[in-house]
């Protein structure tokens, strides 16, 4: 017995170690930090209370990352969902290629955040223009990324690219999970392809629609890589009456406040994104309980 | 079979919905497709041919193997070392987050203890901390353990190593710890009578079983870690003895504002590596990305 206790803590130390050294105690700090006037260079750290997170919620720039975070996460869950739920319906099919589509559109999620910025910085920024020039067309003349007003949505529609082939695997597996004959019995009563859709197939993947939703949420709220090397924050605009980066998300604009050396103020904002993650999670796993006792 | 039906059979609505469906998947496919093929026809551009006309294809395909060496032969950017190093990286923190986690859960899985349970669910619940909340404060953090201890952590291998295997593990163990709960017991008791110490037990008997779930774990951390692009930038620092590929990609950019000739070739050999490993490990890592997502 005493030998099995010894292994026990062997086998789990390596683990816990670097859990602690890594994730808890930076975490405690973290949330210390935030209310202090840490500025990342001086080493004294005064502690200031609340007070950053009081400025957070008056300052235009933070106010208009949060709305733009907010109004991305929930314009990608309808892009990724609906493009990836398409998808998945193709490749499900009759096709005898579809094996190959699959995999095709899964290619896009194994190239970095950063790596695909610079890729579709380019497509829109050169690609597209050169196109909307050859055939004339006025829309595509102006890259979509120096729009203040498109570029959100530009955004969403590269994630989209990047995400849907993920997404559509969690949906093949789904729809792979309802026996056929449910499909194939409908079908012989004269339900047309949209009806067996909307009243078989889409009401028996709930399971796969929280799973991806919730997914899409909490990585459109994390956004970060694609952020930086696609728009790098821009265009510029105006919020409030102060100057903003149109297109400079939560995790950006942390970013870009501590590089300015406003460390604390920079964790103090992480500490809201925190807070809207564990809320969406709790958010999750109210759901998912609610769902376990319905079955 | 079909040529024994009637002809009048092959225009029926059902074949022409299905036509309909394979020309909608294979636009699709290529609008999927149409960046990887704008990156590969611009790496064989000169910058003023990329300038000139985007869309046209190259003049001299000889020119992509001449971009290819420029970016290898660049003197203010170490492609070849920042290759290396993320596969040392990649290499190392996989086999640490294998092993340990693996280890890890199979103790937190056979001991039913309060303590058990705890770790458990702190390890599942740290998922839920975003990255911005640490960075800073595990960088000052690694910083002054660093000092105290007289051991370099911020900038070499063994110390980002170390933090994938803190942020690496949580999802880890969560994955092992789902798939050793249905293992058999009786397996391990057998060896335990015939006189197999439980450190045995383990590497004998319990690892050589968690192959398939093995292959989870290294694909779902492999994509994040080879991609990933924060965590390096603070550890490492952006022009650090150690780099990273993405890190490298950025400063490319970085240097060589708007010669997207030059961009373009380094994004395609960063992303030529994962694609050749996928065209092969294919049908493991759709397995292994669903097994992770689902859980």
């Amino acid at each position: 017995m005493k030998q099995s206790r010894a292994v026990n803590i062997l086998f789990v130390a390596p683990c816990v170690f670097a859990f602690i050294m890594v994730i808890i105690i930076p975490f405690f700090f973290g949330i210390y930090f935030s209310m202090t006037d840490w500025n990342g260079v001086s080493n004294s750290v005064h502690f200031v209370g609340f007070k950053n997170f009081k400025n957070l919620f008056s300052s235009p720039d933070f106010l208009y990352s949060f709305l733009i975070t907010v109004a991305y996460s929930l314009i990608n869950i309808v892009f990724v969902n609906v493009v990836s739920f398409i998808l998945a319906l193709l490749v499900t099919g009759k096709s005898r290629l579809r094996n190959f589509y699959r995999a095709g559109f899964f290619v896009p999620y194994l190239i970095g955040g950063i790596v695909l910025g610079y890729i579709w910085q380019f497509i829109l920024n050169s690609i597209l223009v050169a196109i909307g020039k050859s055939l004339s067309f006025e829309i595509l003349q102006t890259s979509f990324l120096s729009r203040p007003n498109t570029v959100i949505w530009t955004m969403a529609a590269v994630n989209t690219w990047q995400y849907a082939g993920y997404i559509m695997l969690i949906y093949v597996a789904s729809i792979q999970s309802i026996p056929s004959s449910l499909m194939e019995a409908a079908d012989v009563d004269g339900a047309n392809y949209f009806t067996r859709v909307f009243r078989i197939l889409i009401p028996m993947m709930a399971n796969a629609f929280t799973i991806s939703l919730f997914l899409t949420l909490t990585t459109s709220f994390k956004q970060f890589d694609m952020n930086l090397t696609l728009t790098n924050g821009g265009p510029a605009t105006r919020f409030l009456d102060s100057p903003v980066k149109a297109s400079q998300l939560l995790a950006m604009n942390i970013f870009n406040t501590a590089t300015a050396n406003r460390m604390a103020e920079a964790q103090a904002k992480a500490v809201v994104l925190f807070v809207v993650l564990v809320i969406i999670s709790l958010f999750q796993v109210s759901v998912n309980k609610k769902k376990e006792v319905e079955m | 079979m079909d040529e024994n039906k009637p002809k009048a059979k092959a225009f029926s609505p059902k074949r022409m919905g299905r036509l309909l469906l394979e020309i909608v998947t294979i636009l699709l496919f290529l609008l999927f497709m149409f960046p990887f093929g704008m990156v590969v026809l611009n790496s064989a551009k000169t910058s003023r041919e990329i300038i000139f006309n985007a869309i046209a294809l190259p003049s001299d395909w000889g020119q992509l193997f001449t971009n290819i060496s420029l970016i290898f032969n660049n003197p203010t950017v170490d492609y070849l070392g920042a290759f290396l190093d993320s596969a040392l990286i990649s290499f190392f923190s996989l086999i640490v987050i294998c092993l340990f986690s693996s280890m890890c859960a199979w103790v937190l899985v056979r001991n039913n203890t309060t303590w058990s349970k705890v770790l458990f669910m702190a390890f599942v619940s740290a998922m839920v901390i975003p990255f911005q909340v640490l960075m800073y404060p595990l960088v000052r953090w690694m910083w002054v353990v660093g000092e105290a201890l007289h051991v370099r952590l911020l900038g070499t291998i063994p110390g980002i190593v170390f933090a994938y295997l803190g942020f690496g593990s949580p999802l880890s163990i969560f994955v092992f710890h789902g798939f050793i709960k249905n293992i058999p017991y009786e397996l391990e008791e057998a060896a335990t009578i015939d006189g197999c110490s439980r450190g045995r037990t383990f590497f004998e008997i319990v690892f050589p079983l968690l192959q398939p779930i093995i292959v989870t774990v290294l694909i779902l951390n492999g994509i994040w870690i080879w991609n990933d692009y924060l965590l390096p930038l603070l550890v490492l620092g952006s022009n650090g003895i150690v780099q990273t590929i993405p890190i490298a990609v950025t400063a490319f950019a970085g240097a060589y504002l708007k010669q997207w000739d030059l961009i373009l070739t380094s994004t395609l050999i960063a992303m030529l590596p994962v694609i050749i490993l996928y065209l092969f490990l294919q049908r493991y890592i759709i397995k292994g990305m669903l097994e992770g997502s689902i859980k």
